[in-house]
């Protein structure tokens, strides 16, 4: 509820747009309540003294406040969904805003699918509970308490006999919410059950067929097909035991109003006209309680999906810049490693542990491990996608969490190593890290990248779209786009997360050959991951690790005759054909 | 029980709407005899609601003649009959109809599932194929949530309009024609709205797909964007369209909220004519307050029919497009169904033999070309070849998923096509790389191909595939649950685990997609290991990956373009110079 009322608060910003709601709110009772009165007026003036005038003038002004209603109604609908778009709006631009600034520690345990629930149905149940939930519920208490007023002042009596409805209906329904709501979880998670099945069957279905297991899956799916039934049919047992029920009770009230009123108009203490406007009043009570049982439920889960919201919105960045962080400037590309620990959020054991080293300007370092061995945190501490848990991490002599993020990045040019494309052009995607790029330098970064050939085949060369993720290029292309893409940046520092295991030999080979350009156009300071041989021989120096700890460094030659590991790994690559 | 949006459904030709409507009702055929009972229920629920204002016009009329109390009292406990058995009757119409349309449901969804595993996996393989299904999924939901509650809520309200309309007509002619009048125009608004609304959430969806792009983009690739200083660039940009997908939900509002209190206008419009008109002829005389009075209640009852089923209406259009889009699955043709004089395969030795085979989804393009190969018993083939170059398609027609275009493939001198597919799959084994594992324990996903397995079986099978100590360091063991609600597996282990299934089987026949993706170095040696075991005394296909099991092959099949290229010994390639040797040789330089 806490949560709730963070979101409530959000309303401040449109406050003008919510008071037209409100207003209208009030209104629309107002025009509401008004034409029962005109029914009395025309029946008890009008029709029984049989006077046309007053009939004309009442149909006349019944239609006049009708327009108003309809003004007062749009307002209300069309004000309350506007406010909530726009805090529909602001919730996900700061939520967007924080999952994009959010450090990789961070998103290595979030998933993507989840983030992207908070940000679409999570804030659509949000927006759903501002724009048609809350509006109702405030009119709903409104009309009701201006209606039970109204019975009152009309006949206290009746208004007694017909207010006693309001508990009781009220009793049935939030019964029924309650009861219901269980049974209704139950329906959807059945439904998702037995679409599970489906899906595994539809994806797995080279397996079904393989292991002749149609009959058994059909079974499977039958027994949860008949539970679904089963369970649905206990929801609408209970629409069948409730509103029925709610429908009586209003008729029931309708016949006692009729009664009793009838009783006082042949006793000439009523009028019929009084009788007509108080049975018209009848149907102002039950829709109220109709509508407020109904937002319940949606209340109940936006004030979930608030939860959930304001879960991401309150992670605190954990990597930003620190409050008198200065600008890296013409860096010279000496990276130090002092005594670095890392362990990463959650984890119980250091990843790397005791690291030192120092990288001399225009040097070409090899990291060499298996698997696991803390090659990949020791690259994604420098652009400082972590923070390090203990020593730290300098590039020319200043540590890197004093530096601004953002022209400590903008100076590391990266190869990661899942590749990731985004939909747009293949120019877009070549010039992501320099947007402004123009053809000839996109070019010039592709020719070097061994990707422009390929390119220049396609119908649309630069142009040509590339699906999301870059579905339907291989693998190769991919790498060499993003190659390509590191090439245009202005990187003084080079990291390559080279893993290129699931190519084939030729496109292996062309993306060597870019690789070793990217490596050597400009000056720069690399930091290789190699899979390959050819990359650790080039190498100026071969960092060896194993279990987190820099066992070795050296040339080629140095660590073949000093290290065991290294020659062991080397052979172990070799048998394994990278 | 969710708010809908009036008005919004899916854009659709009329009369492809109708045909699918009725290839719906073609699902009622079965309780012809339930409908009716159902459907006097619904029938005579509606007209207690229908006939309550005339009761208590006619009580009101007894008040102006200055009739006595035991006279109204005596219409009030009539009207309380009816309201009592009318209850009742809405109860029981409520339960059948539900029970009909569930029913019903479950047919179809039965008929969805026989079909899909009636389809050939060709039809899987299809690039829409994904998509098909993830719309089809969504569909079920929505044809659910349309038909599964509403349907008898939607008849009552409808039976309860034409029960009112043929009150009033029959109560006073002139009324009731005046009265009525406002239906028509009642419908022309909302068709006009209906229009107007439809483009303008057309334009909605646009943006809405055009966002979740973007988002789904900026979650994914936040290491990129944080790596190349796009995070700022990221942000205008999702703010961009995320401020386009507000204003045009703004102006779609803006018509679905005019919509309603223009009915209701329309309504009001009804009764001031009832009044004015009724107003006099009763002044006149040739009607009655009484009558008035009903009809005024009449005319206000027009409104929430009318609300509900223009709410209705929507969702029933999407759910008939989602209906449209399942018959077309289920119209898809079936072919590969076993042939009528179709005999067992008799138990496979493990000779295989591909008599000059193509194979292509047309006959133009030709995925297979000319491939002849013949395999001894118990003989490890491998597989090498670019992505795409038709090494899954071998396997695939090993197991007869394809049929050949032209040629033939033989088990043992039997061609597949003149077996059982049971009798064919249940002595191949299948070992994939991907959407191996179903949800249900490790146990049941083991004994995947034999239900009927003891757990020492299923447990030795798990020892021969090395996976027996990492299921019983489990938190439930062999009974610990899998898939979407249960643990999540490393690929390394769920390829164990569906090791350990072909195992289980014991196949004559094996048919292995070796890993791409890299393993942890523990797992795979262990992976290495239980494939070695489970391809020992079996005839063997391989799509290899790694270097030692080519080797190791007796024989490897170099694919390129749909053809054989090379074929040998390991040791024999090399010496030919040729693909083989090139690629070998590129691998380790």
């Amino acid at each position: 509820m806490q949560a709730l009322n963070r979101v409530l608060c959000n309303l401040q910003t449109y406050w003008l747009i919510v008071t037209g709601a409100l207003i209208s709110v009030l209104l629309l009772t107002v025009t509401n309540a008004i034409t029962p009165q005109l029914f009395r007026l025309a029946i008890d003036r009008g029709i029984t003294e049989k006077n046309l005038q007053v009939v004309l003038y009442s149909a006349g002004a019944m239609l006049l406040v009708a327009i108003g209603r309809g003004l007062f109604n749009f307002g209300q609908s069309f004000w309350a969904e506007k406010a909530s778009q726009g805090v529909a709006y602001d919730l996900r631009n700061k939520i967007f805003d924080k999952i994009e600034n959010l450090s990789f520690s961070y998103h290595d345990r979030a998933q993507t699918s989840q983030l992207l629930t908070r940000i679409t149905s999570d804030v659509e149940q949000i927006r759903l509970f501002l724009g048609t939930s809350l509006v109702q519920v405030v009119s709903s208490i409104v009309t009701l308490l201006a209606t039970s007023f109204i019975l009152i002042l009309m006949n206290w009596r009746l208004a007694l006999i017909s207010l006693a409805l309001v508990p009781l209906a009220a009793l049935i329904l939030g019964n029924f919410l309650i009861k219901n709501q269980k049974v209704f979880g139950l329906a959807q998670e059945r439904l998702g059950d037995l679409n599970g099945v489906l899906q595994e069957n539809i994806s797995g279905v080279r397996i079904v067929k393989a292991f002749v297991r149609e009959s058994l899956e059909m079974f499977r799916y039958e027994a949860i097909n008949r539970d679904l039934i089963q369970v649905n049919m206990r929801t609408i047992s209970a629409i069948r035991n409730t509103f029925p029920l709610l429908f009586f009770l209003s008729n029931l009230i309708t016949i006692a109003v009729v009664g009793y009123a009838g009783i006082e108009v042949i006793n000439k203490r009523s009028t019929i006209g009084e009788l007509v406007a108080f049975n018209t009043y009848l149907l102002f009570i039950l829709q109220p309680i109709l509508l407020i049982g109904f937002a319940a439920p949606v209340i109940a889960q936006a004030a979930a999906s608030a939860e959930r919201i304001y879960e991401v919105i309150d992670t605190p960045i954990e990597i930003k810049d620190s409050q008198n962080a200065i600008p890296l400037k013409g860096c010279i590309g000496r990276i130090s490693f002092e005594n670095v620990q890392f362990r990463y959020p959650g984890s119980e054991t250091f990843a790397i542990e005791g690291i030192s080293f120092e990288t001399k300007p225009n040097e070409l370092i090899a990291l060499l491990g298996m698997t696991g061995s803390g090659k990949s945190t020791i690259v994604n501490l420098i652009p400082r996608f972590y923070e390090v848990t203990e020593g730290a991490v300098r590039i020319d002599g200043c540590d890197v969490r004093d530096l601004q993020l953002s022209s400590l990045r903008s100076q590391i040019g990266i190869v990661l190593q899942e590749t990731r494309l985004f939909s747009g052009s293949i120019r877009e995607n070549i010039s992501y890290g320099l947007p402004n790029a123009t053809l000839d330098q996109v070019i010039i970064a592709a020719k070097s990248a061994q990707i422009h050939d390929f390119i220049n085949d396609l119908p649309d060369g630069y142009n040509t779209v590339v699906a999301e993720r870059g579905v339907g290029l291989s693998g190769g292309q991919r790498q060499r786009i993003a190659i390509a893409r590191t090439l245009l940046t202005d990187y003084k520092l080079l990291i390559l997360d080279d893993s290129t295991s699931a190519v084939d030999a030729q496109t292996a080979r062309q993306i060597q050959a870019a690789l070793d350009d990217l490596m050597h156009l400009k000056k720069c300071t690399a930091l290789v991951i190699a899979q390959r041989i050819s990359t650790v021989r080039y190498a100026d120096r071969i960092i060896l690790m194993d279990k987190g700890h820099l066992i070795a460094q050296g040339t080629h030659e140095e660590l073949m005759i000093n290290s065991p590991l290294y020659g062991s790994i080397l052979e172990s690559q070799m048998q394994r054909g990278e | 029980m969710r708010a809908v949006t009036p008005l919004v459904g899916a854009d659709h030709k009329a009369t492809k709407q109708l045909s699918t409507l009725f290839r719906l009702l073609a699902y009622l055929k079965p309780y012809r005899k339930q409908i009716p009972i159902a459907l006097m229920f619904v029938l005579y629920g509606s007209a207690t609601q229908a006939i309550g204002p005339f009761l208590i016009g006619r009580s009101i009329d007894r008040l102006v003649d200055n009739g006595s109390e035991a006279e109204l009292m005596q219409i009030l406990v009539i009207l309380a009959i009816i309201y009592i058995s009318g209850v009742i009757a809405i109860r029981e119409q409520i339960y059948r109809v539900g029970h009909i349309m569930q029913q019903v449901l479950a047919q179809f969804r039965h008929d969805i599932f026989t079909k899909i595993q009636s389809l050939p996996i060709s039809f899987f393989d299809r690039s829409e194929a994904g998509d098909l299904m993830s719309r089809l999924i969504n569909d079920v939901s929505t044809l659910n949530q349309a038909f599964g509650q509403t349907v008898a809520q939607m008849l009552g309200q409808l039976f309860t309009l034409i029960g009112i309309i043929i009150a009033m007509l029959s109560i006073d002619l002139r009324l009731g024609l005046i009265s009525n009048l406002i239906i028509p125009l009642m419908l022309i608004t909302t068709g006009l709205f209906a229009r107007w609304a439809r483009s303008k959430f057309r334009i909605t969806r646009q943006t809405i797909s055009e966002m979740s792009i973007k988002l789904e983009e900026g979650i994914g690739g936040v290491r990129e964007a944080q790596a190349f200083n796009h995070v700022p660039l990221d942000i205008q940009e999702f703010m961009v369209l995320n401020a386009a997908n507000r204003d045009a939900n703004v102006q779609a509002v803006a018509i679905t909220s005019a919509f309603l209190p223009s009915i209701d206008l329309l309504n009001t419009l009804a009764t001031a004519a009832v009044l004015a008109c009724g107003g006099y002829f009763a002044v006149v005389g040739t009607t009655t307050v009484g009558i008035v009075t009903s009809f005024l209640i009449y005319v206000q009852q027009f409104f929430r029919p009318i609300q509900i089923l223009s709410q209705f209406y929507t969702q029933a259009q999407s759910a008939l497009a989602g209906a449209e889009r399942i018959f077309a699955l289920l119209d898809e043709p079936v072919v590969l169904q076993d042939a009528e004089d179709a005999i067992e395969m008799p138990p496979i030795q493990g000779a295989i033999t591909f008599d000059r085979v193509d194979f292509g989804y047309d006959t133009n393009r030709l995925i297979l070309k000319d491939i002849t190969l013949h395999t001894k018993p118990g003989q490890t083939i491998a597989l090498v070849g670019a992505t795409g170059a038709g090494k899954s398609t071998i396997i695939n027609l090993i197991l007869r998923f394809y049929d050949v275009t032209s040629g033939s493939v033989k088990i043992d001198g039997i061609d597949v096509r003149s077996v059982t597919q049971a009798s064919l799959h249940r002595q191949i084994g299948l070992v994939l790389q991907e959407n191996v594992l179903f949800s249900g324990t490790v146990a049941e996903n083991i004994a995947f191909g034999r239900s009927n397995a003891t757990q020492v079986e299923i447990e030795t099978a798990a020892q021969v595939a090395n996976v027996h100590e990492f299921i019983v360091q489990l938190p439930q063991g062999y009974r610990t649950p899998l898939g979407e609600r249960g643990v999540n597996l490393s690929q390394g282990q769920r390829q164990l685990i569906s090791i350990a299934r072909a195992v289980l089987v014991n196949p004559r026949i094996l048919i292995l997609d070796e890993a791409t993706s890299s393993i942890d170095t523990r797992t795979e040696v262990l992976v290495q290991e239980a494939i070695d075991k489970l391809l020992l005394n079996r005839t063997s296909f391989v799509i290899a990956h790694r270097l030692s099991t080519v080797t190791k092959a007796d024989r490897v099949l170099v694919i390129q373009q749909g053809q054989i290229a090379e074929q040998g010994t390991h040791t024999e390639l090399l010496l030919q110079q040729g693909i083989y040797a090139n690629l070998y040789a590129m691998s380790l330089s």
